[in-house]
């Protein structure tokens, strides 16, 4: 069964809450108990109205305020798929809540007030989307009811936002457009009778039929060693596997592999799924590994194909987004954490800090502060391998941590 | 209520399987909190998965309410000793024995908001470093809130608004010492994934998840299980009703819902047509709006 990713987007108040209440209410998937418990909530706060937004805004301070705070998960799923929505925050001091949620989506869902058009939170949400490959963005032009169901309007912000688009999009990435009404459930799964100049189909239809992402077992085979499996029972006395999950790509029985950092090579004699064997594992998979030959292996330790093998080295050029109230500085020390390795890092470089509304750089960065995003150049302890975010996700983003407060404090995409 | 039957999603049987592994090679001390009910059965499962032909490496601990449905801890002893597991029990008794806790009286008195100070004591009597348990984000709320990897500061609190980012798969477990991390390896999991995944994997599960005759009395349109635990009042009628439950809670506040379901396909039907979800059968949450949340703040699963 297919799962498919969403993550909302777009600035405050521009309907994201309301819109997921509102999907699952028309696809019938919330349950009586909290749909009476939205109604009474509703009526305490003076609403004549349900307001849906509050079957996703869960916490009692996002309740009182009436905005997002922090991610929400939500799951429901129509007969062609599971779908697993995380509905992020448009405000623009939780940005980093709204990375958190878009890091795994397959589609970001970015919402436009149809009164407003594209703000500047548009411009930074898309932006970040980018940055992180989502590979599918549907724009939902929202609160249509309230410029009279217009498709001017419509057409407008559709131009704005695509010229924006055009600037920083990536080769591949689908942007469709649709005009809705969260608080009414215009075009959401039925198409809307106020539109009729929309003929395509309502963004259930549209979320139905995204193509999920094909090409993760054509990447380059990446596994990353996660534990060491030995039993040291009697029954298993010489069993040693290794564990982890296929970050991408494939992985085959027989096929010859190379160890990193060691460089040692040998060959896969079998993958197992608890005890199970099997003939090859492909991204996503979590197995157990063991090899021919008995090497020296630990975790953190990077098996992959010898014909494929990750670039090298102890310096990093990436693009970051800086996610603490403490700023990053050149010459500072951090950890980084690539997938399940860690190493110690030092900040050499910080350039091009970017304007996300104007796309214009500024040279000279002396510091990163909260939710803004840059160039960096990292020198790393130890001798990392990776690949370029673009060509692999998962052996292409790192995360950096602060080793005095132990907080995750930024992204790195690998250039 | 519309959910569609659907087969398990196997990838969230792997994604668990890296949840659980790293928090093996992340942490000192971790343990799991088992408390004999579906959601727990499914992370022994997906632990012993994990480290196959391994053991387990991290003991299981239950914070024993007293209040429990005898079955499951019957169901418990069976499953530790069939699988060779190291069993840890704390009983909140002994928190009131000793005056941490004071036990509520009245008609909705309950020993769940007691569990907690019960659990943060294990917690610091053995070091633990990291807890994982089975709270999914489909559940409540405030659950669909938390992260993977959910930090406690040393009271063993929850700071919704201070969460750190969780990017991608990356798990950040580093922690500063006294705080421990609540780890939630089936979050993306849905009630219908649990139970279709109990139907894959052939998994025993205690008896009161098929229906059973049992005696019951209704309080605020909810069927609840009658037992010495609970103050039943005059106008409350105690008879005998063919239940079961949806979840496992304490015997007080954890209500039936009458079926027919004699095979785990028939769970999966009646959870299928049901309306009402499955924390809606769990008084402990209608305390107020946000009873989960204030909860989870000092400290509870
Ligand atoms: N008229 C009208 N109002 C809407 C529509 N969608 C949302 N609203 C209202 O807009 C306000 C904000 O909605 P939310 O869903 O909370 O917005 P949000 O984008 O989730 O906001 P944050 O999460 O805080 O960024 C609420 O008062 C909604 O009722 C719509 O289609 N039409
Ligand atoms: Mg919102």
């Amino acid at each position: 069964m297919d799962v498919l990713k969403i993550a909302t987007a777009g600035s405050v108040d521009d309907g994201k809450s309301t819109l997921i209440g509102r999907l699952l209410f028309e696809t019938n998937s919330i349950t009586t108990d909290k749909l009476e418990a939205i109604m009474a909530s509703s009526k305490k706060k003076g609403l004549d109205y349900v307001d849906l937004s509050l079957l996703t805004d869960g916490l009692i301070a996002e309740r009182e305020q009436g905005i997002t705070i922090d991610v929400a998960h939500i799951y429901f799923s129509t007969p062609k798929r599971k779908f697993i929505i995380a509905d992020t925050p448009g405000h623009f001091e939780y940005t980093r809540n709204m990375v958190t949620g878009a890091s795994n989506a397959n589609v970001s869902m970015i919402l436009v007030d149809a009164r407003n058009g594209v703000v500047e939170q548009t411009f930074r949400h898309f932006y970040i989307s980018c940055l992180l490959r989502i590979p599918n963005v549907v724009v939902c032009v929202n609160k249509m009811d309230l410029v009279g169901y217009a498709e001017t309007t419509f057409e407008e912000i559709k131009a704005e936002f695509l010229a924006f688009a055009e600037k920083v999009r990536f080769p591949g990435q689908e942007i469709s457009f649709i005009p809705v009404s969260s608080l009414y459930g215009e075009n959401l799964v039925k198409t809307s009778e106020h539109m009729p100049w929309y003929t395509a189909a309502p963004l259930l239809t549209l979320l139905e039929n995204v193509p999920l992402e094909q090409h993760l077992s054509e990447e380059a085979g990446r596994f990353p060693v996660q534990y060491v499996v030995r039993p040291k029972s009697e029954e298993f006395h010489d069993y040693r596997a290794y564990a982890g999950k296929v970050a991408s790509g494939l992985l085959r029985k027989g096929e010859r592999i190379m160890v990193l950092p060691s460089g040692q090579e040998t060959t896969i004699a079998r993958i197992e799924k608890f005890g199970r064997e099997i003939e090859a594992a492909q991204a996503k998979e979590s197995i157990s590994l063991l090899l021919q030959d008995d090497v020296d292996i630990s975790r953190g330790d990077m098996i992959v194909p010898i014909s494929q093998l990750p670039q090298q080295g102890r310096q990093l050029d990436a693009t970051i987004c800086w996610m603490d109230k403490k700023p990053l500085r050149v010459g500072g020390t951090y950890l980084l954490q690539h997938g399940v390795n860690t190493a110690k890092a030092k900040v050499s470089a910080l350039s091009n800090l970017v304007d996300v509304v104007t796309l214009g750089t500024d040279t000279e960065v002396a510091e990163l502060k909260l939710n803004e995003i840059a160039d960096v150049q990292l020198r790393t302890a130890k001798e990392l391998f990776y690949d370029s975010f673009a060509e692999n996700k998962a052996n292409g983003a790192f995360i950096v941590i602060d080793e005095q407060t132990n907080s995750t404090v930024g992204v790195g995409l690998i250039k | 209520m519309a959910i569609h039957p659907a087969v398990f999603p196997r990838e969230l049987e792997d994604e668990a399987i890296y949840i659980i592994r790293e928090v093996a090679a992340q942490f000192e001390k971790p343990v799991l909190l088992f408390s004999g009910g579906k959601d727990s059965i499914t992370l022994v499962r997906l632990a012993q998965k994990a480290f196959y032909p391994g053991k387990i490496p991290f003991p299981l601990l239950h914070v024993d309410t007293g209040h429990n449905f005898e079955e499951t801890i019957q169901f418990r002893d069976e499953l530790v000793a069939e699988l060779g597991l190291e069993l840890i029990v704390r009983y909140v008794q002994d928190s009131i024995d000793q005056k941490k806790v004071v036990e509520e009286t009245g008609k909705y008195a309950s020993r769940n908001v007691l569990q907690t100070v019960t659990l943060l004591d294990a917690i610091e009597e053995f070091g633990f470093d990291a807890c994982i348990g089975g709270a999914r984000r489909d559940e409540e709320k405030a659950r669909a809130k938390e992260r993977i990897f959910s930090v406690r500061n040393d009271f063993g609190q929850w700071d919704a608004k201070k969460q750190r980012p969780e990017l991608f798969d990356m798990l950040n477990g580093r922690i500063s010492l006294g705080e421990n991390v609540r780890v939630f390896p089936i979050s993306n999991w849905t009630e219908l994934d649990v139970w279709n995944y109990i139907k894959e994997e052939q998994l025993a599960i205690p008896s009161i998840y098929y229906a059973h005759e049992r005696e019951t009395f209704e309080r605020d349109g909810q069927i609840l299980p009658y037992s010495s635990f609970i103050t039943v009042s005059e106008d409350e009628l105690v008879s005998t009703r063919t239940v079961r439950f949806r979840t496992v809670g304490d015997m007080t506040c954890t209500a039936a819902v009458e079926s027919k379901a004699v095979a785990i396909e028939d769970i999966i039907g009646e959870i299928l047509s049901a309306t009402v979800s499955e924390r809606g059968a769990r008084i402990d949450d209608k305390r107020s709006e946000a009873a989960m949340e204030k909860r989870k703040q000092s400290g509870y699963f």
